[in-house]
């Protein structure tokens, strides 16, 4: 079972899955930073200003991670999908590079400004930088999306001595799944780092910690799940119409449909496990109708069921089954809570009500779990195609021996929790010290100020007490500081 | 169209992994000299004087592999499945050491010394598996029916492995040389004094690899030794021995950026000759460039964007090193 294809697909969903957190935090944060920005140059209220310099710096370090843990990826289809490399390397290849460049562009130019120049170049420039900056993060995204939805629903191609040939690279990128996948991924991306705003604010708000930059905090986090997640359901539902038309078998699989009775609308299952082998889902709770209405539009609307498939075509439908609920469950519960939000706003009690705050608090991974599981929705329920339709998985591996790849699998895993989990509890211990005057930069101070690097990490304070203690493993702010902002101390 | 795409994205890439083995190479060294410098203030110097441009430098390395695949796909394919294990050590090596760099200068005292560790541990891997992976690509790739024929562990040979250490001695040269620029005072004489037996250890790598790469490879030295390819050769290894005795001389008195140039003349100097044996092969001995190239209109398209970047890359590095020029001491490190 374990053999060196299912190591490689497993070491390419560890090391993509880690790599896309990053992202998805860096483009969530840095239109979060814009908008922050934006409100402070149109107020000149203090709040904004300290808002934007407290994320900055989380921003700066996960911007780091999102870096060092990309470097793998450029190289991950090589060692782990050589015969895809060659087959479609024409056509991901170049998306995959202006991917790159992009990210460049911005490190070079933009980046260094955003992050060492709030007191060297004027409001309107640094405002620019900021915009840039994200503008170019959904950029990048753009590019890559375009790459994984050509795989999905590949178009603009030929296919000459066994390579596909780019013929038309306006098909390429926009293919028939990009424009649902860029809108719902970086709808995700907003949203989950919305949910971290909101969690951030209501974990210091449940400390007792009640200054008005926190409270502006959880405010626009509340109003962005209002909006947004209703919108990303909505998204999500023309997302799987399109996901019908053009890949049937995902759909049924997502669903754990295998047959339609003639003349019958389609349940929806609620929960249950499909059986690959009996090839029916046990357990099933079924609403009649549902199925067809959410997918048909119709009472007695009927979809293809994963029978009218060859077994050898059929992705491994209880994995996506399940993942697709949970992204789904998670969708609602975000609503949910966008609802809660208002209600409480409403009542006045947005800043005081326990359990509101508790439950934004738990809330706080659940956009980036819901990511998650919703690329593992769309990337097994494509199974087993590598390239819909054209390149099966197993004639895509790299063929190395099952030792090579469980080593360097290892090794990942090792690394990266080592690596990546320092940089993510150093993260949390910054958003732990809390926002508050003392997240403004001192001011310029002649030389030193203008010698500092434009390199993302190093936005991050050296000095503050948590900070040290995050990559001590120590728990928790050490004893109370006085280099560090007076609001953290209030318990 | 008769433009040569396939040539000009060889001279892309050639020129990418030449920016690479430039800029990174003596950061790297840096990593693998700092065991024989415990001195915390000796260690927060030679940080601080690569500090604001690593991360730039490993950009390259993204950029290598981007272009690797978008121009020929099928040279990344094989290249990339045959070096899989040192490649993938590599690229750990930089993960760590990459993120040590900043954690050190944020951990605390007690910890300091694992991100100290970290970061020569990463550094050396690093380049010894660099090294590796060229000895390995020299020696030749086996490939049937476009695809890597070699066995998983064919990278590993006595060959290779020389070659990994032999890096090791050049990225430590290269970073001594770049702190004797950088630096001055106590610190900057004890690099002149190390610098010199890493000159010799240098040459004497080299000279190992030009008689071992002949002996042991009958194409190369057909290549070497046959007629007008002669001509080309013969001023490599005279450069080699000229900038070497230049490089020994500017070690004594008070050297500044001489013997960092120098060294970086003695690479290019290996690079060319390295690139005259193998050329135009992408995947040796049996892929040319144009035999791996991929459809033109990938490699057009990708290349109106490397047009309109990469000389933006370049001068934002000028810019960079430009602001950070001068020595480093201790006081004005950039924390
Ligand atoms: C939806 C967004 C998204 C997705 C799906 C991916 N990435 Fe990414 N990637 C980014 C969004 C992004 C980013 C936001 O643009 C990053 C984060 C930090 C940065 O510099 O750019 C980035 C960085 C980044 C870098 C580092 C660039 C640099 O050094 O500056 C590389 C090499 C890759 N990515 C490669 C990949 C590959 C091979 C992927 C898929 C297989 C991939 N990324 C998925
Ligand atoms: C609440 C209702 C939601 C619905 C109906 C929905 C629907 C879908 C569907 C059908 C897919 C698979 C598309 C395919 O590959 O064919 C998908 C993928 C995905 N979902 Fe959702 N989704 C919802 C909520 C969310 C939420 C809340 C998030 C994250 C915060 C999210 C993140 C993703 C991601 C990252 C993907 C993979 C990328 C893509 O294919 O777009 N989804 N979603
Ligand atoms: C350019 C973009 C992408 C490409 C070319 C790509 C390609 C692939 C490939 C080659 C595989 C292995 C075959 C397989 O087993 O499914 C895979 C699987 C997978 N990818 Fe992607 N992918 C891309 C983006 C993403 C992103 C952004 C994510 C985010 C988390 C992701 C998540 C996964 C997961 C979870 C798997 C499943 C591993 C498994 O089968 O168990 N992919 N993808």
């Amino acid at each position: 079972m374990l053999d060196a294809l299912m190591l490689s697909r497993i070491q390419f969903g560890f090391t993509i899955g880690f790599h896309i957190i990053f992202p998805a935090v860096t483009i969530g944060l840095a239109s979060y930073l814009v908008v922050l920005e934006a409100c402070w140059l149109k107020t000149q209220r203090q709040v904004y200003r300290e808002l934007y310099h407290f994320w900055l710096r989380i921003f700066a370090v996960n911007f780091g991670m999102g870096v060092v843990s990309g470097l793998v990826m450029a190289y991950q289809f090589g060692t782990n999908w050589s015969r895809f490399s060659d087959f479609a390397g024409g056509i991901t290849g170049p998306l995959l590079a202006y991917e790159v460049l992009t990210a460049f562009f911005l490190e070079a130019g933009f980046l260094g400004v955003m992050l060492f120049g709030w007191r060297k170049v004027g409001p309107g420039l640094h405002f620019f930088s900021t915009f840039m900056v994200a503008a170019g993060t959904l950029m990048s995204a753009t590019w890559i999306l375009a790459s994984n939805s050509w795989m999905q629903t590949p178009a603009g191609y030929a296919i000459i001595d066994h390579q596909a040939v780019p013929i038309d690279w306006l098909a390429v990128i926009f293919n028939p799944s990009f424009p649902y996948r860029l809108v719902h991924m970086s709808l995700a991306a907003f949203l989950a780092t919305a949910l971290i705003v909101g969690a951030c604010a209501a974990w210091h708000l449940l400390r007792g910690t009640d200054n008005p930059c926190v409270r502006k905090m959880l405010s626009m986090a509340m109003w962005m799940l209002l909006i947004v997640a209703p919108i990303q359901a909505f998204v999500g539902d023309l997302h799987g119409l399109n996901t019908l038309e053009h890949q049937p078998a995902k759909i049924a699989a997502i669903e754990g449909h295998w047959e339609n009775t003639p003349g019958e609308g389609v349940p929806l299952t609620l929960f249950g496990w499909p059986d690959m082998e009996a090839e029916k889902t046990r357990f099933a709770v079924e609403v009649p109708h549902l199925g067809s209405l959410i997918l048909t539009h119709s009472w007695k609307g009927q979809f293809p069921g994963l029978k009218s498939f060859p077994p050898q075509d059929r992705p491994y439908s209880p994995m996506v089954f399940w993942s697709f609920r949970i992204m789904v469950g998670l969708g609602l519960l975000m609503i949910a809570l966008g609802l809660w939000g208002t209600w409480a706003r409403w009542r006045g009690r947005l800043f005081d009500a326990k359990m509101l705050l508790r439950a934004a608090c738990w809330m706080g991974p659940a956009g980036l779990v819901a990511l998650i599981a919703g690329w593992i929705t769309t990337e097994v329920g494509r199974q087993p195609w590598i390239v819909y339709g054209l390149l099966r998985t197993a004639e895509a591996v790299t063929p190395n021996t099952t030792a090579e790849v469980a080593v360097t699998l290892l090794l990942f895993v090792i690394v990266y929790f080592v690596v990546f989990g320092a940089g993510i509890v150093y993260m949390l211990h910054l958003m732990q010290a809390g926002p508050g005057p003392h997240s403004i930069p001192p001011s310029a101070s002649g030389d030193g100020e203008e010698r500092r690097p434009a390199r993302p990490l190093s936005a991050a304070p050296d000095n503050l007490a948590p900070d040290n203690a995050a990559l001590d493993g120590r728990p928790g702010p050490g004893p109370a500081d006085p280099t560090s902002g007076p609001d953290m101390r209030t318990r | 169209m008769g433009i040569d795409l396939a040539l000009i994205w060889a001279v892309i890439i050639l020129f990418g992994i030449l920016m690479y083995v430039v800029m990174d190479g003596f950061d790297l060294g840096i990593g693998i000299l700092f065991p024989f410098f415990g001195d915390r203030h000796d260690r927060d110097v030679m940080m601080n004087t690569v500090a604001p441009v690593w991360d730039g430098n490993e950009t390259w390395l993204v950029l290598g592999g981007a272009g690797l695949l978008a121009a020929f796909p099928l040279a990344y394919a094989v290249i990339l499945d045959a070096f899989m294990m040192p490649l993938i050590l590599m690229l750990l090596g930089l993960i760590f050491r990459g993120v040590a760099f900043e954690f050190r200068f944020k951990a605390s005292e007690a910890r300091r010394h694992w991100w100290d560790k970290a970061f020569i541990f990463g550094s050396f891997c690093a380049t010894f598996f660099q090294g590796v992976t060229l000895g390995g690509f020299i020696h030749g790739v086996p490939v049937a029916n476009r695809v890597y024929a070699g066995g998983a562990l064919d990278w590993f040979s006595p060959f290779s492995v020389f070659c990994g250490l032999g890096l090791v001695a050049a990225y430590a040269l290269l970073g001594c040389t770049w702190l004797i620029l950088k630096t001055h005072g106590g610190l900057q004489e004890r690099m002149r004094v190390l610098a010199k037996p890493l000159t010799w250890l240098l040459l004497a790598v080299i000279m190992v690899i030009s008689v071992w790469t002949p002996l042991t490879h009958p194409a190369i030295a057909a290549r070497w030794f046959s007629f007008p390819n002669l001509l080309w050769f013969a001023p490599v290894p005279v450069l080699v021995l000229l900038v070497t005795w230049l490089l020994l001389r500017s070690l004594t008195g008070a050297p500044h950026a001489g013997p960092f140039l120098l060294t970086l003349a003695l690479v290019f100097l290996g690079y060319s000759g390295l690139g005259i044996s193998v050329w135009p092969y992408i995947v040796p001995p049996g892929i040319t460039i144009w035999q791996a190239a991929g459809p033109a209109q990938s490699q057009g398209f990708a290349l109106v964007g490397a047009l309109v970047i990469i000389p933006f890359i370049l001068m934002y590095t000028a810019w960079s090193y430009y602001v950070f020029r001068g020595k480093v001491t201790q006081e004005d490190g950039y924390h």
